[in-house]
């Protein structure tokens, strides 16, 4: 049985996790705002470049003077997974749900017996796959020192995958990341950008796609600087509903830690009260039966 | 007074300008132009420099882009530049390290037409830089 001050401890240090685990849960509100506003602010620039991408996709016609960025290596041996994580945890599940989607995904190429490389960006995820596919990961990004994402961070990764892909490195390339879809929600997701799908995009999404085009320069050439472009484009997506996701998980696991920490206050408090009434109850007895005996 | 169409500059980070102008200079890959309303449809590359816009409210704003396309249509024109800032926001610093990016960039090519295009690319900072800076 512990003493009542023992108790008293117990119940001083809950009270401060309780104030921590609050103050964080503020902290990622703020943060989850800005993180949102950021995505939405870049959100017209991809609208805009996949109308543009359909567009000249048309126009090519899928002939032969697609990049290779476009079309593949018309081979499926080699895979590149670039998995998107937090830089850091205490944020619910968010990070290993990442990382298990990327397991099963390698779990699944290994026994067809592709080869895997392995992008990590962000720390927590390099440190889960590490584990079992250190041999594997072939580059890691940190982004811990990066305060805001900027479009260049994303320009940095997706540049480094495609002098990969010029080299040779590899076939096909999918990036994982988590799909902000509200607070509680995140979904984790595999998308594939090398080779890039932009080819089957519906034709209504082509603003005036009646109207001849002209282009300046050639809509090959056009398209060979447009698609790496693309890629970073998708590559700073993922980033930010990623950088969105982390905080609205880290929201909620907050929101709970604060929760049970106030259940535990409660328990302890009445486990308290209850030993402290004992005490005086025993004191008074003793008084008592003092006096009696006299 | 010339018609009004809308211009849309966008950047990856957010939406710079989304306003009805009157006319619109774009660097084009392959030479400058100005754009205005009803405009055949054009796609084009554009290089580092200066865009001028002319409101239709009057006024003039100038912003410097770092590559990017632009996609023109009769009904608007919407640029999306690499990275694009007014040209009063202009950081000097971050202008010279691209400037010395580059430079790196054509000592480090591999082949001629690596080293060209780089040089190219030089070039067409050094220009942007004159043409921004007051000397």
């Amino acid at each position: 049985m512990p003493s009542l001050k023992d108790l008293r401890n117990r119940i001083a240090s809950v009270k401060a996790t309780q104030k921590i685990t609050k103050a964080m849960q503020m902290v990622a509100a703020a943060k989850l705002r800005r993180a949102q506003e950021a995505a939405e602010a870049a959100r017209p620039y991809s609208e805009r470049m996949g109308s543009v991408l359909a567009n000249i996709t048309q126009a090519i016609g899928g002939g032969g003077d697609a990049p290779a960025l476009m079309t593949g290596t018309g081979k499926d041996d080699v895979h590149l997974l670039v998995v998107c994580t937090a830089e850091r945890g205490l944020c619910g599940g968010f990070n290993s749900q990442i990382a298990r989607l990327a397991r099963d995904h390698i779990r699944k190429l290994l026994a067809d017996g592709k080869q895997v490389k392995i992008i990590c960006v962000g720390k927590k995820g390099f440190d889960i796959l590490r584990r079992d596919y250190a041999s594997m990961i072939i580059d890691r990004v940190d982004l811990r020192e990066v305060k805001t994402l900027r479009f260049v961070n994303a320009d940095a990764i997706a540049k480094k995958v495609i002098h990969l892909f010029n080299e040779g490195g590899f076939d096909i390339c999918t990036l994982f990341y988590s799909q902000f879809k509200s607070v509680i929600s995140q979904i984790p997701t595999a998308q594939q950008i090398i080779p890039a799908g932009v080819a089957s995009a519906p034709a209504e999404a082509v603003d005036g796609g009646n109207a001849v085009y002209e282009y300046e320069p050639e809509p090959g050439e056009i398209l060979s600087d447009l698609i790496p472009r693309n890629i970073s484009v998708q590559v700073f997506r993922a980033l930010l509903e990623n950088a969105a996701g982390e905080m609205g998980a880290k929201m909620s696991a907050m929101d709970n830690a604060t929760r049970n920490a106030g259940e535990m206050i409660n328990k302890l408090s009445i486990t308290y009260n209850r030993q402290r009434q004992a005490q005086i109850t025993k004191e008074l007895i003793e008084i008592i039966s003092g006096a009696e005996a006299l | 007074m010339a018609e009004a169409f809308k211009f849309e500059l966008v950047s990856p980070e957010r939406l710079l300008v989304s306003e009805q102008v009157e006319s619109v200079v774009i660097p084009g890959a392959e030479g400058e132009m100005t754009v205005m309303a009803h405009h055949a449809p054009v796609m084009t590359t554009i290089k580092p420099g200066v865009v001028t816009v002319k409101a239709a409210s009057g006024g003039e704003e100038r912003y410097v882009v770092f590559g990017g396309f632009a996609d023109i249509v009769p009904a608007g024109c919407t640029l999306l530049a690499e990275s694009a800032v007014a040209v009063k926001d202009v950081d000097r610093a971050d202008l010279a390290r691209r400037i010395q990016e580059a430079k790196e960039d054509a000592a480090d090519a591999k082949d001629d037409q690596a080293r060209s295009k780089a040089e190219q690319f030089l070039s067409q900072l050094t220009t942007l830089e004159g043409a921004i800076l007051p000397a």
